[in-house]
């Protein structure tokens, strides 16, 4: 028993070192330079800072549009893994790869593409005018960042809805219609209610990445609409604020563990009594 | 025998080009327990499956109190079912399990409250209501499933090797409590299993199953004393199946040795399959019995001995409560009455109807 433990820590000790270099320092130095003036002087300054108009803006902004590209996500995604999950195994791995195929691919280029596609004389605008349609003047605008959330984070949504969909026992779904359920109450009483885990680990797979983007506001929104994801990059990179940046990023982990602790509950009710 | 309540006309079910049910034709009774009896891919659960409306067979008809309920989907039927490994809904507590159904149909919230309870008590599990379903054992969580299809009110009761996953003790005395409840309730029962003992223990009817047709129907006893075919035999109980020749009515060469037996109208030397139970078969001395072998295995099973004889070039299987250890030259001997004679196969594709296993 000794021994195995002994090796255990043995085996774990490369990635303990990985998470203490990679996660554990950096978190630690954006709390000191967060809670910290240029002069080292403790401080709340940074993170009040959330509170001037410029700032609390771009946090609503964010806050708004994750949410809308979460709710769209979560209804695309649905009927999706719905019809994966009801599908056999052979059609469903083709429509799974197809699925994550540009996944694979590197998420600065998809979103690039999306640049390139909605430009003004983009390539959509340049097939639409050629066939006399009115164009599309949808880049740099709120509704580009939403399509490019959607677009980039719906895999995150489909995956957990369908491995839950798929663990619901077929019998399951049998019993409530032999009990007298039609189809429509089977779902919301059964399908729906067990699938909640999943439900839940989609909005914060979705939610969260949207929240703390940057490149899909500053390649589709161009530069007029700030995101706090680009506030916080332009504290880093441009006026070179550490401690500011730092302060804005604690707020915005504080609603990240928000959300992650109302999932933790809605997922343990998922699994006891919630209906 | 009751009224018929349910008929299965002619059904033909196929998956992927492979033959499921072939024709089948079964009459139900009202307030019957009756059991489909087979192998695995005997069509038994797909028969149970188009009872319930989950299958929609290929060809023929479903009768149910007279009316055609071939095309009728599973929530309009006025049976229920109880799932293989239960299928309880685990987001909801015990009282809502059982509650479902009652609260589709809108029965008023006191009557559901009755019902609950008075389901909870004819399966012994009063004061469950709050429970969750991942709380209770294998056999609670049984008792639920029945519980939450009978406070519906079904006529018929369709129970998908409901006992398949609980132990061997937890087995037989849910064998007991389903017939009890079959009493107590007055419904039909259509109950889906491979477990022979299951179905000699609980059944009015056995209906045993192989490769889409129905090889038998009739009483425990029938089925076990009197099987029809030599598939019967060999897969309800353990048996002897030997090939023989009947030399005039009541008269059986039997390995080269005569035989008196109760049959008659067979002709004369007509070759058949005769089946003797193990525990039919009598060990005498070597010179009282009709044939003479020898011991050559023993097995204690606890309320008997368990051996084989090799005799006449054939090992017999024998079970008794007298012992012989292994080398023992002994004589058989078997009663007249316990030498059912069988019809040989009339053709190659009953032959492949015949064993399996």
């Amino acid at each position: 028993m000794k021994n195995n433990r002994l090796m255990g820590k043995l085996f774990s000790s490369p990635y303990i070192v990985w998470a203490v270099i990679f996660i554990l320092v950096p978190l630690g130095m954006v709390f000191y330079y967060g809670l910290t003036d240029k002069t080292g002087a403790f401080t709340l300054e940074n993170v009040t800072a959330i509170m001037t108009a410029e700032h609390a803006k771009a946090l609503w902004i964010s806050l708004g549009l994750s949410l809308i590209s979460t709710v769209i996500c979560f209804f695309l995604a649905y009927p999706l893994a719905m019809i994966l999950a009801n599908m056999n195994v052979n059609q469903h791995s083709f429509i799974v790869l197809i699925f994550i195929l540009p996944m694979w691919m590197n998420f600065l280029l998809r979103t690039l593409a999306w640049q390139t596609l909605l430009e003004k004389t983009g390539v959509i605008n340049s097939i639409l005018s050629f066939l006399h349609l009115p164009v599309l003047n949808i880049i740099n605008t709120p509704y580009a960042i939403i399509l490019g959330m959607v677009y980039n984070f719906l895999p995150f949504m489909v995956l957990p809805i369908y491995n839950s969909l798929v663990k619901i026992d077929a019998n399951v779904v049998n019993a409530a219609k032999d009990l007298g359920a039609n189809s429509i109450q089977t779902f919301f009483k059964i399908t729906l209610p067990l699938s909640i885990p999943g439900i839940i680990s989609g909005i914060t797979m979705v939610f969260i990445p949207a929240l703390t983007t940057f490149v899909i506001s500053k390649l589709l929104g161009g530069s007029k609409i700030l995101l706090i994801g680009n506030v916080i990059e332009e504290e880093f990179t441009q006026a070179g604020n550490w401690h500011l940046g730092s302060g804005l990023s604690i707020v915005l982990m504080i609603f990240i563990i928000i959300n992650m602790a109302v999932s933790a509950i809605f997922d343990k009710d998922g699994e006891g009594s919630f209906l | 025998m009751n009224k018929e309540l349910i008929n299965l006309v002619d059904i033909s079910k196929s998956y992927d080009g492979e033959m499921v049910l072939d024709e089948l034709n079964l009459n139900i009774h009202e307030n019957e327990f009756l059991t489909l009896l087979g192998p695995s891919g005997c069509g038994k659960t797909t028969t149970l499956r188009i009872l319930g409306g989950f299958v929609t067979p290929d060809m023929g008809r479903v009768i149910f109190d007279g009316q055609d309920i071939t095309s009728l989907p599973p929530n309009k039927r006025q049976l229920n079912t109880v799932f293989q490994k239960y299928a309880l809904f685990s987001h909801m507590n015990i009282a809502e399990n059982i509650a479902f159904g009652l609260k589709i149909k809108n029965k008023p919230k006191t009557y559901i409250d009755d019902k609950i309870k008075y389901a909870l008590k004819l399966v012994n599990l009063e004061g469950f209501e709050k429970r969750m379903p991942d709380s209770l054992s294998g056999g609670q969580q049984q008792r639920i499933a029945i519980a939450r299809a009978i406070v519906n009110e079904p006529k018929v009761l369709l129970l998908d090797e409901p006992l398949g996953a609980l132990d061997l003790k937890l087995r037989q005395d849910m064998q007991y409590e389903l017939i009890r409840l079959k009493n107590e309730l007055g419904i039909t029962f259509i109950y889906v299993t491979h477990d022979q003992e299951e179905a000699l223990t609980m059944s009015d009817t056995i209906v045993v199953m192989n490769q889409g047709y129905i090889q038998q129907v009739g009483t425990p006893e029938t089925i076990y004393n009197e099987p029809e075919n030599a598939f019967v035999a060999d897969f309800i109980g353990d048996s002897n199946i030997i090939d023989a020749v009947m030399l005039e009515d009541k008269l059986v060469s039997i390995l080269g040795t005569k035989f008196g037996c109760v049959d008659t109208g067979f002709g004369r030397n007509k070759p058949v399959d005769v089946v003797i139970r193990p525990e039919d078969v009598e060990l005498v001395k070597p010179e009282e019995g009709t044939l003479h072998g020898t011991v050559t295995h023993l097995i204690f099973k606890g309320v008997h001995y368990e051996m084989e004889v090799m005799a006449g070039g054939f090992e017999w299987l024998v079970h008794s409560t007298g012992m012989f250890p292994g080398g023992t030259k002994v004589g058989i001997k078997v009663d007249p009455f316990n030498i059912p004679i069988l019809n040989k196969p009339a053709s190659e594709d009953e032959e492949a109807t015949a064993i399996e296993e």
